[in-house]
């Protein structure tokens, strides 16, 4: 019992919205609106229909030390499951039990006054997370080296650069030593180093025994910070298991398992987007593939006015939401200047055997126009394949293959000394 | 052995926290307030430090304010209108009510918006959240007593002279300070549901001003009106200012305790309310 660090029973949180809003048309229809909305107001307190339940149902136990992250859709109930967590706000139903302090993170930099120096602002937003003046005043000088801002530290955070400002905010909040650290999606700020390091300093607090609850929507941040993961849909756990089974649970959600899509013909569109579809060389249907096979990527589309620099291209994702590949049908700018005839056009892609290892991916397809980069239409992950082993080395031990290719390398060995 | 007893001392010192749907009306739970002491502190301390940035004159603004409004109604009340002083040089007359005045109008106004204006800390951090309203009063306190100098250098220049009376001002200040409390909790929680508070506040405050004794002398309130009068708790504390600092010679009398009583019911029925709403304010700001 004594190493449970987080217990949640049968949570749930409901929350009212407002009745439709009708539009004031004239004074008197809104003052005759205004004399009756306290009669509006408390119908709305009694009926269901003017409330939903953000969270469901939820339980699940989290042991001292174990670090898991918690996915899902926007609107899937992961913030309020936070904000509960945090005690910012009361759950409807349900009970939570916490052993330990908590220490929560849902923004980085709340409360930091522009007025204020750096300095204040460490011991301003300090006491905001719950340290102490003491514990403050002990680790100011790791903040500050955290952070990398000494050079600045006297002068107020409003002239600072927004990475400079987002270091010392992240570096306040990463020395607060809580046994429980719950983490909403904080580390979408800064750049891919800074990101990385914060990614670290939260590794070491799980490694420490502190227990961490992360919540992202990076899945490459979670399989690399947590071992276990929970899914949350539509307020409601879905799944609560080890990580890489969860995010590829949850992607496969976002993306649905298609192998082939069609669209409706929308004939008011300049380009676009008619089907997609997954293949063997030989042209066969497929959702599953072996890694040392090569396969197709299939896409119809049409051009009924073409706009110049306009193309088309497919990004290729991974489990972990990490682009592995990007390919466009226009392979220089000359080429892109080139105009089309109007028609419908069949591009079929090959990726080679032994590009993609062992794993899902996700296929999304846009057509750009000229300028600004912009895409006139998107079609986010709107296939996806299984790439199998096909039979691997690691195979043979049972190891999954842990690269994001499997191109095979070259080895040019030869013995140089008996 | 030793090991596994250190073990589970350091286990049952650990924290529990049960968080569970909130039922009762009357759960003050005063002593999380007091375990967060540090953050009304530093949240106070902040308002301080920034209440004069960037602005030319600085705090020389605590001085200018009362000031100002005391020679505005030493034209007018004083000498337009000749109100009766008591016998007390009209501009002091006025700046010992004046001082009171402000800080309280500064308490009320402050607090009744600073949950509104704190939402992010509202909706993104844990802590009870009482600390913002009575943090935001501070300021006002430093205010006063910068103003209260320049009384002093008046009364000085009007030789009027220091008694054991000074001794009441920090009671009738707490009095002030209670009923700015009282209402600024009614008034903050209305606001996170109800933005029409922040409309109604300016108006609240100055019809407030006209019905307490500032720019006239409570005298001129007929005696059958003194105790309908007197349920307005600034009466009480800013004649009571007068009586303390000018020597008026009749006393606050039996205005002060029907004044208090009034503040203590209004003070404990706002932080009922307030706590009561606290659950909800997250949902809702």
């Amino acid at each position: 019992m004594s190493d449970i660090a987080i217990r949640v029973e049968k949570l749930g949180k409901r929350y009212r919205i407002g009745g439709a809003q009708t539009s004031y048309k004239t004074l008197r229809d809104s003052l005759i609106s205004a004399a009756s909305a306290p009669v509006r107001w408390l119908k709305a307190q009694r009926h269901e229909k003017y409330t939903f339940w953000a969270l469901q149902d939820i339980s699940f136990e989290i042991k001292q030390g174990e670090a898991v992250g918690i996915i899902g859709r926007n609107g899937a109930g992961k913030s309020t499951l936070l904000k509960i967590l945090s005690r910012i706000t009361k759950p409807t139903t349900g009970r939570v039990d916490l052993y330990g302090r908590v220490g929560s993170l849902l923004e980085v930099g709340t409360g930091f006054h522009p007025e204020l120096t750096g300095r204040d602002n460490i011991f301003l937003n300090g006491a905001i997370l719950g340290m102490s003046r003491q514990d403050i005043m002990r680790k100011f000088d790791e903040i500050i080296a955290f952070a990398e801002i000494d050079k600045f530290l006297d002068t107020p955070v409003k002239y600072y650069s927004s990475g400079m400002y987002v270091r010392l905010a992240f570096a306040v909040a990463a020395h607060l030593d809580p046994e429980i650290l719950v983490v909403d999606e904080v580390l979408a700020v800064g750049d891919a180093q800074f990101q990385r390091k914060c990614l670290g300093k939260m590794g070491n607090a799980a490694q420490d025994g502190r227990t961490v609850l992360f919540v992202s929507h990076n899945m490459g941040a979670v399989s690399q910070l947590c071992s276990r993961a929970i899914v949350l849909k539509k307020g409601k756990i879905n799944l609560d298991c080890d990580t890489s089974s969860a995010i590829s649970d949850y992607l496969s959600e976002i993306a649905g398992t298609n192998h082939a899509v069609e669209y409706p013909i929308e004939p008011n569109r300049d380009i676009q987007i008619n089907s997609m579809f997954i293949s063997l060389l030989d042209g066969t249907v497929v959702g599953t593939c072996k890694h040392n096979q090569p396969f197709c990527v299939n896409i119809k589309y049409t051009f009924r006015n073409w706009k110049l620099g306009s193309y088309i291209c497919l990004d290729v994702y991974n489990e972990l939401d990490s682009r592995i590949l990007w390919s466009s049908d226009t392979k220089s700018v000359q080429e892109m200047m080139n105009p089309r005839n109007p028609g419908t056009y069949q591009a079929r892609i090959t990726i080679p055997a032994n590009v993609l290892s062992p794993g899902m991916y996700f296929f999304t397809v846009a057509n750009y126009g000229p300028g600004q980069m912009k895409a006139y239409e998107v079609k986010e992950r709107a296939i996806s394949v299984d790439i199998e082993d096909g039979g691997t080395l690691l195979s043979n031990f049972g190891i999954k293959w842990h690269a994001a290719t499997t191109i095979q390398l070259e080895w040019e060995v030869k013995q140089v000394s008996p | 052995m030793v090991n596994t007893l250190m073990l589970q001392s350091e286990k049952g010192q650990k924290a529990h926290i049960v968080i569970e749907p909130s039922h009762s009306w009357l759960r003050l739970d005063l002593g999380d307030l007091w375990r967060y002491r540090e953050l009304l502190f530093f949240l106070a301390w902040r308002d301080i430090k920034v209440r004069y940035k960037q602005t030319l004159l600085g705090a020389t603004w605590a001085v200018i304010q009362p000031l100002l409004t005391m020679i505005i109604f030493s034209v007018i009340f004083g000498q337009l209108a000749g109100l009766p002083s008591e016998g007390i040089p009209y501009p002091v007359f006025t700046y010992t009510a004046l001082l009171p005045w402000q800080l309280f109008a500064f308490a009320l106004t402050q607090s009744s918006n600073s949950l509104v204006g704190s939402q992010n800390l509202v909706s993104k951090v844990y802590f009870p959240k009482l600390v913002i309203p009575i943090a935001s009063v501070v300021p006002g306190l430093v205010d006063f007593f910068i103003s209260f100098l320049v009384l002093m250098g008046l009364m000085a220049f009007y030789g009027i002279p220091l008694t054991a009376r000074l001794l009441a001002l920090p009671a009738l200040l707490l009095l002030a300070l209670m009923t700015a409390m009282a209402v600024g909790l009614w008034l903050s929680a209305l606001n996170v549901e109800y933005r029409d508070v922040r409309i109604v506040v300016p108006f609240l405050t100055q019809f407030w001003m006209y019905a307490t004794p500032i720019a006239y002398s409570g005298t001129i309130i007929p005696e059958k009106w003194r105790l309908l009068y007197a349920l307005n708790p600034l009466t009480g504390v800013v004649e009571g200012f007068r009586w303390a600092l000018l020597g008026k010679s009749e006393g606050t009398g039996v205005m002060i305790w029907v004044s208090t009583a009034i503040v203590v019911l209004l003070l404990a029925s706002g932080l009922i309310y307030f706590k009561h709403m606290e659950d909800t304010f997250a949902d809702v700001i």
